[in-house]
Formats: structure tokens, sequence, C-alpha cells
């Protein structure tokens, strides 16, 4: 019998790519939802480093690092492979999958700031994007780096979903279908694949979620300008 | 001539790419050593790489694979079963956990390094060194629990940490020479330093980590350049 645990949080687009991971190869697990004020101590115990969901704990065994815990399912459990079985391509998704990873936060910048710094962050956001578009792949396949979801297209996923929560609330668009034709279609067939269709956070909570965290931002911001 | 048609766009001063040299002398692999210069970045670079524009890249045949992490498990694979070593474990949990540090390493690791080392202030210098310190703390727990005894964060084989890590140890020796304190101190770091002993002397590393006096000079070089750089940037506009 398989000892499964995720300790998560429902909001993060980090945590949803575990939970996505595991509904796509149909593995069963008890699911932990963190509040992060009150970190619990099988969470400080589980992941001492960076004291961060999410982690999976496997037969007692913890891993963390939500890209290295995707990586970790997909080669123990490996129904819907999320990488391909050639090398080489196997080496271009983990390279998207690790670009995404890297330039996540990144993206993400233009929710904490306003005036110029907001400004600065949604042009990066947009090179960011670009880069995606262009470069990875998404011209010739449906999704990146093949034409079933795949490690990249995990990593991503929070664009299709927790991105425009948080366009909505700032009140910018990043992906349209003129400046961004493949990212576009790419958004709507990732959200039409049931398992991510059927697993996403409520849209009405996660804007009532990211609104109250833009005002703490926002905050935080205006206090550092101050110094 | 490289008979497995591999080269290898790289700089002797890059942790990088020396990680993906000793990768392929781990595999006993052939290669042509391209060596780049960076200033400015040949057309190869540039065609192979554009997205990030760095190296190290590997070109085998007619493919080009970019990040080092990715380039060892590439060449790991490809020639798993040529009759040496592996380098990443072969269970899932260990390659999960080998992924974990290097992953740490890098971030963690080199950044306290690199920003401690080309920082323009003493404090900020201080404060990036201290944190240095205390990732080699946790460094030495890690090496301790996964090498059970052994000379390697791999065991008996340098493995995937062992290759991460390992490139950066020229670069901690010029830290030795800038800063005058020891790359690993003794007391906190016993089993660093042996490591460090024995991943510098393994046969597949040897000659391919630069000389320390080459890369001191080479620093010093990047240290003014960045220098002039950061004040170019803080110069009031006219």
């Amino acid at each position: 019998m398989e000892d499964i645990k995720v300790f998560g949080l429902w909001s993060s687009p980090f945590s949803q790519r575990v939970v996505w991971t595991l509904k796509l190869k149909g593995v069963s697990y008890e699911y932990y939802d963190e509040d992060l004020a009150n970190k619990s101590n099988l969470l400080l115990q589980y992941n001492p480093i960076y004291k961060k969901v999410p982690v999976l704990v496997h037969n007692g065994k913890p891993i963390s690092e939500s890209m290295v815990i995707v990586q970790y399912i997909d080669e123990t459990w490996p129904q819907i492979p999320l990488l391909p079985q050639d090398a080489y391509e196997r080496a271009k998704a983990r390279f998207w999958s690790k670009f995404i990873e890297e330039k996540s936060m990144q993206m993400m910048e233009f929710f904490l700031y306003d005036g110029e710094r907001q400004e600065r962050a949604i042009k990066e956001t947009l090179d960011i994007l670009r880069v995606i578009e262009n470069e990875s792949g998404l011209s010739e396949k449906m999704f990146i780096c093949g034409n079933t979801i795949g490690l990249a297209d995990i990593a991503l996923g929070w664009v299709a979903h927790t991105l425009p929560v948080m366009e909505e609330i700032v009140g910018v668009k990043f992906i349209t279908i003129d400046a961004f034709p493949h990212l576009h279609s790419w958004v709507k067939n990732f959200l039409e694949i049931p398992v991510i269709k059927n697993n996403l956070p409520p849209h009405e909570k996660l804007v009532e979620y990211f609104r109250e965290r833009r005002k703490v931002f926002l905050a935080m911001a205006s206090h550092h300008h101050h110094h | 001539m490289a008979t497995n048609d591999l080269k290898l766009l790289g700089g002797w001063f890059s942790p990088f790419a020396c990680r993906v040299q000793i990768a392929l002398s781990i595999k006993g692999l052939d290669y042509e050593n391209i060596v780049e210069n960076l200033n400015p970045k040949s057309d190869l670079l540039l065609q192979s790489n554009p997205t990030y524009k760095k190296i190290p890249v590997l070109i085998h045949g007619e493919k080009t694979i970019c990040e080092s992490a990715i380039i060892v498990q590439y060449i790991d694979e490809v020639w798993k079963n040529n009759g040496t070593s592996s380098i990443l474990p072969s269970n899932a949990y260990d390659k999960a956990i080998a992924r974990f540090w290097v992953s740490y390493i890098d971030d963690k690791f080199f950044n306290s390094l690199r920003f401690g080392l080309f920082a323009q202030d003493d404090e900020s210098k201080k404060k990036y060194f201290e944190e240095l310190e205390e990732v080699l703390l946790k460094l030495e727990e890690v090496f301790n629990e996964l090498s059970e005894g052994k000379e390697f964060f791999g065991g008996e084989n340098i493995g995937f940490i062992d290759v991460a890590f390992g490139c950066y140890l020229s670069w901690l020796r010029v830290k030795e020479k800038f800063t005058g304190t020891k790359k690993f101190d003794e007391a906190k770091n016993p089993g660093l330093v042996k490591w460090a002993e024995a991943f510098s002397a393994h046969p597949a590393v040897k000659g391919i980590l630069p000389e320390t006096d080459k890369l001191v000079e080479y620093a010093i070089a990047l240290a003014q350049r960045l220098a002039a750089a950061a004040a170019a940037d803080a110069a009031p506009p006219k």
C-alpha cells in the first residue's frame, strides 16, 4: 500500500503542479492544505530547508521543490508520461521546464508593485512570454515540446488560470490573440484537458485571495520606498 | 576527429563547462573542445543557444543541448550502457534528492559566492560570505548523509552532486586568494575538505579544473569590468 502525502496550498501555482501531475497519473494521495501563517510541525519536519510548500512525502520520504517533485512522480508512475522517450527531446523539454520555472517568479512581479516599478515588471513579463511564444516550439506543436501535456506545460500551467486572476485585479492583459497567438491557443488547449479543468481552484475564491495579497504587496512596496 | 560527433562550446573559466567536460570524461567520450571567448559572443553560440546565449552548449551531430545540468543528464542517458559508471543515481528518489541539492547549490551557494566575490562594498561582501558559510555547513551535513562514509556525494563513484559542486572548487580557491580565508573551514567542514581532495584527484577530473593563478587573473579582470559597469550605471544623468 503506497503512502503518499502532499502538503500544499490551494492558491499556490507551485502546489498545483504537483496536484495536476498526481491526478493526471491517477495516483491517490492525502492532501494537507497548509495555512502558511501557522506552518504545521509536520511540514517543518519534512521541508526544513525552504519551509515551503509543496512537499511530497512518499512512504515517509520527503521531496521538495515543485518541478523536482513533478519529475519524481513522472519517473515513479510512468503512465501518461510527461517526458518523451528520446533523450534529445527530453533535454529540450527539461530546458523549457527549467526556463519557465526560473522565470515564473519574475513573471509575477508586476503583481507586487504599482507605478513605474510595475511598468518595468510588465515589460519583463512580456519579454519572457515572447521568448516562450517564439522559441519553445509552440508554433509547431500543441503543447511545449509535444502534442500531449508535458513537463514544461505543467511548469507553465499557472499562466493559464492564475495569471488571468492577477491580470483582472491589476487591470492588464498579457496573452491576447494578436500579441501571442500560440500561447493563446496553448492556454485554451491546456484548460480543456479534463484533469486540469477539474482541478482548478475556484475562480472567485482565487480572485478574493489575490485581492488581499495585492493589498499586502502594495503596503510592503510603499514601506520599502520610504526608506 | 571526434568519433561520436561531439563538440563542446565552453570556456576554461566556466564551472558549468567543466561539468560537461567531467561528464564526458566519466563516460570516456571523445569530443572537440571549442573555447568560446564571449567577447564578442560567436555566431555559433548565438545560433546554438539563442535563448540564453551562454556556455556550455553540447553539440551532438545536429542536436544542440544547453544548460549544464541538463547536458550532464543527457550524456548520462545517451551513453547509459557503455560500461562506464552512471552519473545520476538509478532510483527515482535518489535522483530527486540529487536534483534538489544541485538546484540548491546553483542557487544558494553560487549566488553567495559570486555576489561575495564581486560585491562593491565591504558590508555586502561580509553578508554574502556569511551566507556562504551557512550554506557550506548545510552541504557538510548533506555530504555526511549522502556519502555514507564513502568518498563522494555519489558514494563510491562521483555522481551528479559531485560534478555540479566540484566544478566550483576553482572559484572557491579564487575566494581563498582574494580573502585569505581557506575555502573550507577545517573545523566546520572536515568532510568537504576531504571530499575536495578526493574530487580533484579523481581521474575523470584531472586536468579539467582551471589552475588557480590563471583563474585569479581572470577574476580580477572580471571584477574590474563589473566595477566599471556599476560605476557607469550609478553615474548621475548628465
